[in-house]
């Protein structure tokens, strides 16, 4: 990880700012671009190293580290772990993504308390979110490896059902699922371009470059907070953090994604 | 879309036990539990129609075709036609408005103007290269289709309610759920049928 952080300061700081909009380019392309100036780096790799280091240090009311979590392949496991979420874990008797997670480990390990938690769980331009640093060091250490998110459980199985319909579930004053958006090849909304979420090609190039970096906000952005801001778009109401809905949604995106090399944490417009 | 949906051993399940008990089914009942409202955001807006509930499927052709055009038939009784019996506006506002997509997410508040979105999904003036691709391109559509009246209504029937001759086509209902007024959807035919317009040129 070391060697590829030799981004200068200046150019994480660039942002789009530095970026030439060039007509008739899709934004995809111009993030192309963005990416051959930072040669092989990602801000996300500032990220991450800040969640590594909050992984491992003790805090909390029990004054503990995350080193004892488990994130479904053993406590303390790290590496890979990413790839094969959500999934069912016997303790909490839930299908769990990556973020509930890890809340669930800072309420046991470190006597956290959830509802706390799940106040603020997306950074701003002054806030820097604990959770999206963890999620960057944790979705880093499944960079180059397969998604295998496992579907055997009856719950991993109903997770898949329930965030499938919830994909096709179409309301609101436009009449928008996640379908309207993200169901055809090729389609774009103004320059952006749209995956094709019901198509394992379209699901798995998506999925795979998420969590990712966002050079229009110069924040790193977790998964939860992808799905939220597309049913701000959608223009629904707001999913609660991490809920059951999120979780089972995530669950049918990334099964789809399965067999595809997971390559985040991702850079984006 | 069928085809493409079977993925795995995963899919058996599918499409049962869509409805529990009553009438509300299994998925409307746990997003109303997971979402909260959020500034004009309500949560009822998750609260399906007819129409919504029928096009939730990740299967279109699998709606009975009965069904469909019952509904489309309502939904086209509902559509309020100007009582002038005009139905060209002014060009430049429905530019403007075509090319604004705020309104309506819980980042806008109720005094913010909604907009037509019409460039999210659709090429329209050819000066605007930043158009999205989800419709039809609606670049010379008076050319094309011609300037007659007739044409004229149907525009302004797919602008009040697209779902009234397509009913699970993406595009939103933008004068039956009363997004956009009367005046303003003249405009937008008028962007699209007046001879003057970028459209046709
Ligand atoms: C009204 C349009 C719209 C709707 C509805 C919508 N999205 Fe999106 N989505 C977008 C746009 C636009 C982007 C491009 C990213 C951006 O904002 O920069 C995107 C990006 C994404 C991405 C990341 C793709 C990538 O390669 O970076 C995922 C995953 C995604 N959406 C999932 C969903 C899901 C799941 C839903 C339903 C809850 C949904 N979207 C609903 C417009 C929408
Ligand atoms: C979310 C995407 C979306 C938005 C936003 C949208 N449209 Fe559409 N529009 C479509 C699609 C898809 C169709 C094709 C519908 C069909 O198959 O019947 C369509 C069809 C149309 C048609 C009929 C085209 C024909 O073939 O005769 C007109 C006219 C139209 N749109 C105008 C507009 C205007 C004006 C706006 C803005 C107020 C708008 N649309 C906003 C997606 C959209």
């Amino acid at each position: 990880m070391k060697g590829r952080l030799l981004i200068s300061a200046a150019v994480v700081s660039l942002g789009m700012a530095g970026m030439a909009w060039s007509q008739g380019n899709s934004a995809t392309a111009e993030i192309e671009k963005y990416r051959e100036m930072l040669g092989d780096g990602n801000p996300a790799e500032l990220f991450e190293m800040d969640g590594e280091a909050l992984w491992a240090t003790a805090r909390g009311p029990k004054n503990a580290s995350l080193q004892k979590c488990d994130l479904g392949l053993g406590a303390g496991v790290v590496k890979g772990a990413y790839a094969q979420m959500p999934r069912y874990f016997a303790d909490s008797d839930k299908v769990e993504d990556l973020e509930s997670r890890l809340m669930t480990c800072m309420v046991k390990l470190q006597g956290f308390d959830r509802a706390e938690l799940s106040k603020k769980p997306f950074g701003t331009a002054n806030y820097k979110s604990d959770m999206e640093a963890l999620v960057a060091y944790v979705v880093g250490q499944s960079r180059g490896m397969p998604m295998a998110v496992p579907t055997a459980h009856p719950k991993e199985k109903a997770a898949f059902e329930l965030g499938k319909q919830i994909f096709f579930y179409r309301a609101g004053p436009y009449d928008f699922s996640c379908a309207t958006c993200h169901a055809m090849t090729d389609a774009r909304i103004r320059m952006q371009d749209l995956p094709d979420l019901t198509s394992p090609a379209g699901s798995q190039r998506a999925y795979t470059s998420w969590p990712a970096y966002r050079v229009s906000q110069s924040l790193f952005r977790s998964f939860q907070w992808r799905l939220n801001d597309c049913f701000r778009q959608q223009r629904f109401p707001e999913p609660t953090y991490a809920s059951e809905s999120t979780i089972a949604l995530t669950s049918y995106l990334a099964t789809m994604a399965n067999g595809a090399t997971y390559q985040g944490p991702g850079i984006k417009r | 879309m069928k085809a493409k949906l079977m993925m795995g051993g995963v899919l058996a399940l599918a499409s049962t036990c869509l409805f529990a008990a009553g009438s509300e089914s299994v998925v409307a009942a746990r997003l109303k539990t997971d979402f909260h409202t959020k500034g004009i955001a309500k949560v009822e807006r998750l609260d399906q129609d007819p129409v919504q509930i029928l096009c939730s499927t990740p299967d279109l052709d699998s709606v009975p075709q009965a069904q469909q055009f019952a509904l489309e038939k309502q939904q086209r009784a509902e559509i309020k036609y100007p009582a002038d019996g005009k139905y060209l506006g002014d060009w430049k506002k429905g530019e403007i408005l075509a090319q604004d997509g705020r309104g309506n997410t819980w980042s806008d508040t109720p005094e913010t103007p909604i907009g037509g979105n019409c460039y999210n999904c659709h090429r329209i003036s050819p000066q605007e290269i930043s158009f999205g691709t989800i419709g039809p391109s609606l670049y010379q559509y008076g050319k094309k289709k011609g300037y007659t009246e007739a044409r004229q209504k149907e525009a302004y029937g797919r602008i009040y309610n697209s779902k009234a001759f397509n009913l699970c086509a993406p595009m939103p209902r933008f004068g039956h759920v009363g997004a956009l007024t009367e005046a303003q959807i003249k405009d937008l035919v008028a962007l699209l049928l007046d001879p003057e317009s970028p459209v046709n040129k």
